[in-house]
Formats: structure tokens, sequence, C-alpha cells
């Protein structure tokens, strides 16, 4: 690592922006929000039972979008009652094939008003409109579509088990993906037969409700979608309440453990995808290009925001150098700032508490002793936002090398052997993703045999598809979310070994 | 004054390339409801007519096969979104075709397409594989359009019947070249009018009205057809198809015969059928 060092002291030179841009907002017009939404129950909003309301913000203004419901108890009971009765009155008996059809309107509906939807998660949660609109939406709309395709042929996923619903699902979605995660719950608990109580994010609840919208014009039976919004004290009554079959949440590990205890011995069935440290492995022989841009948008997609980030760069040693050399340069063309420009790279920090967070976490590396590098760059002044960072000199047991930062932060570590390299990527409790960066194919398969993670991306990253599987090893969860495997975690199967 | 008001009446023509001719023949015939009245002339195609038909589904193939799996999904799930708007006009033809129940028919006949559509973007993971075969290799199996096919449709049941043979042939990346039902092809030439703006390409699907012991010869004899379905085919001719299927190792395939309503009727092995399967090996080593 001397070697490293003495490249550090050399080059300190500044990285000037190569191009300024003219600004290129989109339009929130398209945007009608209400002053103040109700819990969505029984197919309709009503008003909370706890009689309680919080403001979900916009984290690049910090200006209030509007107010939200929180659900209480008696709330969420009302919900899962509704949920109950739909399944057993409507949804549980309808015929896949008609079942298919209310999810491929669904499907329809987002793609119809994908605009809406895109410019309304970037305000309420602070991603760049490009990704909202690019990535969010379309694969939101694809994940209905795909999973309204199973719902009338589950016997050829599962032959020979004649496959049932579990009856109502309670699911607890994160900050980052807001319409995605209630996508990839919904879809495929709806595609199976159940009927859902969703608990969207506390800081992003906006575009659940919206959705909720699409699921009364799509004129599903009453409480087949409920949506009750809030923040942990809600969610824990949506995952403990004892007339709910199946858990499904995605969020921080710390959480995840904490429902695996609580539904202890109760018998429901549970899925849980946590966090994640994944290593984005570039060997020597990577088209270095293209490398680059895979480990920037690895870990600056979504402001680092994502359980898969690609958090941790592993290099080998020979590229090293003039790898950091272009991620820098790299670095220096990002676009910070408002989340509904069209040229911006990086958004908002989702909130005040995450943005604490990263920057609790990246002090702790610069004073463990790791180098910090930022670009120049202006942030605006109000708002919560960070600098994309890399760090170099980072060791395996420096903390932001071991934490789940969910910043725009990187950790740049070394390696000489492929066995190294799988030795320090699996080095960390985590096992959700990991990316590989080679030209040699069967490079590629022998290190994503070794990867201990659920998803490895080799010569790409952060690729989803609603056909593909998604899910973690280790303490970053389990069960799949995507995919045929999808499927599984929603139902109960008659036969032998069931 | 709508009591004075003369309807106008549809032209039924072929289906080539995305376009609507007339027989390059110039000949057409007598299509009749099952009460004998006189329903319209439809276009009898000629061998020129199959053959420039054969050549547009060969030429359309290669980018509907490139699609995304879910792209062609949405596609036929648009031809469905459509029918619906269609179907009084299908009801009618098919009640003329002597239906028992022409909306049953076409509910089941949009529902076919909505189900295939599901297919596009699942098949691969049904009926592919992994395989892990004794060495350091990664090895799998992915099916694959084959490519040009022929379809025979069934003589009776003139929507679903097509419906049930054209939808698996097309999800996987196969265009075809469509015979209609000889008496009764009406509601296959609506269908042609359903499909041209519905996204499907120009070429993926072709439709030819004809008689069917002219034109089944020229079909199973092609040598840049790859498969032929031929549930329409009379029987007595069914064992000449298949001597000229040899000439180019054409695929032969046929509807099982069942009640074309019931679930026996749809399969993804329908779509596997008119598939090719590859197998790739690739070794695994640091």
């Amino acid at each position: 690592m001397a070697k490293i060092e003495r490249r550090e002291r050399e080059a300190p030179e500044r990285r000037e922006p190569v191009w300024e841009y003219a600004t290129a907002p989109e339009s929130s017009d398209i945007v009608r929000l209400e002053g103040r939404y109700g819990l969505f129950i029984g197919g309709e909003f009503v008003e909370p039972k706890s009689g309680t309301y919080f403001e979900s913000i916009n984290p690049a203004t910090e200006e209030p979008l509007a107010e939200v419901a929180e659900a209480g108890p008696e709330d969420v009971d009302l919900a899962v009652n509704a949920a109950r009765e739909a399944h057993e009155k409507h949804w549980r008996d309808l015929p896949g094939t008609e079942r298919a059809k209310f999810i491929f309107r669904i499907a329809r509906a987002l793609q119809e008003r994908a605009r809406e939807f895109a410019v309304l998660e970037s305000m309420d949660g602070g991603k760049p409109i490009k990704e909202s609109r690019d990535v969010d939406l379309p694969l939101a709309a694809a994940h209905f579509f795909y999973y309204a395709g199973w719902a009338d042929k589950l016997e050829y996923a599962f032959p020979n088990r004649r496959p049932h619903p579990l009856g109502v699902a309670g699911q607890v979605i994160p900050w980052n993906f807001p319409i995605l995660m209630a996508a990839w719950k919904i879809a495929p608990a709806l595609a199976t037969g159940n009927t859902v109580v969703l608990k969207p994010a506390e800081t992003t609840p906006l575009t659940a409700l919206l959705l909720a919208q699409v699921v009364q014009d799509a004129e599903l039976p009453p409480g087949v979608v409920n949506i009750v919004t809030g923040a942990g004290e809600t969610g824990s009554l949506v995952v403990t309440h004892p007339d709910v079959n199946k858990v499904a949440f995605t969020g921080s590990t710390e959480v995840g453990k904490v429902i695996r205890r609580a539904l202890a011995g109760t018998g429901k069935r549970l899925t849980l995808e946590l966090g994640g440290k994944a290593a984005n492995i570039v060997f020597d022989d990577a088209p270095l290009d293209q490398a680059v841009e895979g480990v920037i948008n690895g870990i600056f997609f979504n402001q680092g925001h994502v359980c898969c980030a690609g958090s941790r760069l592993l290099v080998q040693e020979p590229v090293f150098e003039p790898l950091l050399d272009k991620l820098k340069d790299r670095l220096q063309t990002l676009r910070v700032g408002d989340p509904l420009d069209k040229n911006t790279d990086i958004g908002a920090i989702n909130s005040r508490q995450q943005l604490q967070k990263i920057e609790e976490l990246v002090a702790s590396g610069v004073q463990e002793g790791a180098e910090m590098y930022q670009p120049e760059c202006t942030l605006p002044e109000r708002g919560f936002w960070f600098r994309p960072t890399l760090f170099t000199n980072v060791s395996q047991s420096h903390r932001i090398a071991r934490e789940e930062i969910f910043g725009p932060v990187l950790s740049i570590l070394t390696f000489r052997t492929p066995a190294e390299a799988v030795e320090k990527a699996n080095n960390t409790p985590y096992g959700l993703s990991a990316g590989v960066w080679t030209d040699k194919g069967s490079r590629i398969l022998w290190m994503a045999e070794r990867m201990e993670a659920g998803v490895v991306w080799a010569n790409t990253f952060n690729r989803f598809d609603p056909s593909s599987p998604f899910g973690g090893y280790k303490e970053s969860g389990f069960g799949r979310e995507g995919g045929l495997h999808g499927l599984e975690p929603y139902l109960d199967f008659d036969g032998a070994g069931e | 004054m709508s009591e004075q008001r003369v309807p106008v009446r549809r032209t039924a023509k072929l289906f080539i390339g995305g376009e609507f001719p007339r027989s390059e023949s110039g000949r057409s015939y007598e299509v009749h409801a099952h009460d004998g009245r006189l329903l319209a002339w439809a276009a009898r195609a000629s061998r020129k007519d199959l053959r420039d038909a054969v050549r547009a589904a060969r030429t359309a193939q290669g980018e509907w096969g490139a699609r995304t799996a879910s792209n062609r999904g949405q596609i036929l799930y648009r031809v469905a979104e459509l029918m619906e708007g269609r179907r009084r006009q299908f009801e009618e033809e098919l009640a003329d075709t002597g239906a028992a129940d022409p909306a049953r028919g076409v509910s089941a006949s949009i529902d076919r397409w909505v189900w295939y559509a599901g297919w596009a973007d699942k098949v691969h993971q049904v009926l592919g594989a992994t395989n892990p075969v004794a060495g350091p290799y990664f090895n799998f199996t992915i099916p694959e359009p084959t490519g040009v096919v022929g379809i025979v449709a069934p003589q009776d049941q003139a929507l679903l019947g097509l419906v049930s043979r054209l939808a698996p042939a097309i999800v996987s990346g196969n265009a075809v070249v469509v015979l209609a039902s000889e008496n009764a092809p009406l509601p296959a030439v609506t269908l042609t009018e359903v499909v041209a703006t519905s996204d499907v390409p120009g070429g993926v699907i072709n439709v030819l009205t004809g008689f069917t012991r002219e034109l089944v010869p020229w079909l199973a004899g092609h040598m840049d057809v790859n498969a032929i379905d031929i549930s329409g085919v009379p029987e007595d001719m069914r064992a000449d198809v298949e001597v000229q299927s040899a000439e180019n190792v054409k695929r032969v395939v046929r509807a099982n015969g069942d009640d074309v309503f019931s679930p026996a009727a749809q399969s993804p092995y329908l779509v596997t059928a008119l598939m090719e399967f590859k197998t790739v090996w690739h070794p695994k080593g640091a």
C-alpha cells in the first residue's frame, strides 16, 4: 500500500468541471397534490381513527408537500380486516385469468401516468428525475405486467404442487425506491391471490397514495389493496397483526432482525430484503472505461440509497492507479442538485436523519485513517445534500468498509489474486449483491460461483428486471422477489413435503 | 334519416407485410353465412401471394425475434385490448358462421391473447434450463423462435381456433403466414385489421384467404418455411404435407383435437413446439 500513499501525495491536482450545464427543469405542474391524504382502506380514502397526521417534505427544498395520515392500532386493524374480507369474498376465488386482468390494468395505468408518478417520486424522495422517469417507473409498470401474466399460470411454476394463496400479506417498504418497492410487493401478492396491507416509508408515502388512486380506477374489489401510512410504529402494527398471514419487509438489517424476533412462534411466513455492502470487483483485464461507468453507477445511482449498491470497490493492484484517476475525473462531471433537473446525476439525500448518518460514517472514515476525496461542486443552500465521495487507503476493519452507509460514498480497497478478491468480497455479514469486471468469461463464472451474494452482476451493475429474482444471502435477508422465484413466498402448497 | 342511410361495406382483403392487398391474381370467392346469405367476396390468394407472404414473414422475423420478450408480451396484450373494442363486429361475424355463443367465442379469444401475452417472458423460465454438467462448465439451454411458421387455421371455430394457434406461434418471436378458414374467413380478416393497429410489426402476421386445398401444397413445399401447423389441413392431405415437409425438415404441429374452449387448448408447450432449444457451454475458472 506504500505505493498508493505516494500516489496520493503526488497528485492532488484540481479537477475542473468539463462543462457547465444550463438548467433543464422538469415541470411539477403535472402533479396534483392534495393538501391532506387519508388512509386507503377498503377501496376508499378514510380519515385515520388515530386522528393524527404527519408532513411529507421535499428533501430538496425542505418544503412540506402534503399531510399524510398516521395509522394507529385501530386503523391497521381496519385495514387488515378489509384485506381479510376482500380475500375471502372476492380475491381468493376469482379465477386467475380475471385476477390477471386487474393487475394488467394497474400496469397499464402506471404506464399511462408514468410522468406524473416520476415527478412526484422525485419531489417526495429527492431522486433525480432521469432515474425516476427512466428506471423506477418503467420497472414498476413492468413488474405489474410480468406478475399479471403469472396469475393464471401458477400450476406451471409449481408443477404437481397445487399452489394456493396465504391470505393477507402485510408489507413494509423503504424510502429509496418507493413506487418500485410497492410494485415488487403488491404485484406478486395479488398475482398469487393474496390481499395486501402495504405500509410505505414515512418520508416517501405520496406515490403509494397515488397508486391507491390507480387501484381505485382499475376497479379492483375494495380491500384487495390497502395502504396505511405512518412511521416505524405503524409498520410494527402491520407485521405483528395477528390476522396477517405473510410479512414481507424491505429495509435495514437491524429492523429485519427485530421483525424476525417479533414473528417468532406465530407461524407467519416471512421474507426479508435487508442491507448490503456489495463488493464491486475490478480485475486488471477489465475494460476500464466501462468499469468506471459501472462503478459510478454502482455507488452513485439514487445517491447511493440502494441496498445492493457497490459500496466497496475492490481493484486489482495493477489497475488501481489508472482506475482511481478515471474515477476522479468522472466524479467531477457528476451533477449534484435539483432532482427535477433532467441533467442531475445525484439528487437530494432522502432525509435529514439519513444525511446525519452518512456524515457520521464519513467522519469515522477520516478519523480511522482513510483518505477522502470529494470533487468541487456547489450544493444548493436548502435541502439535504452530500457530495459524491471516494475513500482510498481503506482497510477491511474500517467502519466505512463494514457498515452500510446508504449514501454516495465509495470505499476503495485493492487485491492481488482472484482468491484474495473472493476472500475480501465475502468478508461481510451481508450478501445481497456483487459485481465482477473482467474480460474473461471463465473468471466471471468462477467468481460468481464463489460470491456469497444473491445477485452477481458481471460487467454491469444495478440491473433489475421483473423476470430476474433478487434477494440476499446471509444477513441481507431471505426470500426472493422478482421472477418465478418471487411467487413462492406468497403461496402454500398441497402435496408431498408441505 | 338513419333508416335511409346506406351502410358502407368492408372489402375483405389479404394481409401481407402489414398491408392489405387484393390477390395479385385478381381472384376472389364467395363467402356465405351459415344460412346462405352472401357476406363478402374474399380474396382468393394465389401461389404468388403465398410466396410474397413468406418473404414478408422472413423479413419481419429477425427484428421481431430480437425484441425483448417483455415487449412482445405487451404487444400481444395490446391485440387483446383492441379486440375488446371491436367485439361487436367479431360477435356478428361469429354469429354469421353459425356459432352457438358468439360472445363466448370472442371473450375466450381475447383472454387467450392475454394468456399467451403473459408467457412471453416466462416460457424460458419454465421450459429453459441450467444443466449441472459434470465438469467446470456453465451450461444452459434456452428456447429460441424457429423462424417462419405456416399456419393452416382450423376450419371451424374461425376466431378462437385461429387465435389458439396464432398467439403461441408469434409470442416467442416467430413470424407467420396464416391460411384462414376457407368457409369462414371473415373473423380472420377482421383480426388482421386489429393486428395492423396493435404495434405488431408489419410482416409478423400475414393472413391469406382462399382455397385451402390449393394453397396448402405450396405452403408445405416452401423451402423458407421452418414449421407448419396443419390443424386446418383436410385429413386426406396431411400425409402429403408431411412428405413435402421433409424436403427442408419442417417441424409439423397440429391442434390436439380437444375442445378449443377447454384449458387443454392452451399450453406453453404449444409455444415451445415452435421453438428450437439451444444449449451453450462456457468454462468456469479463475
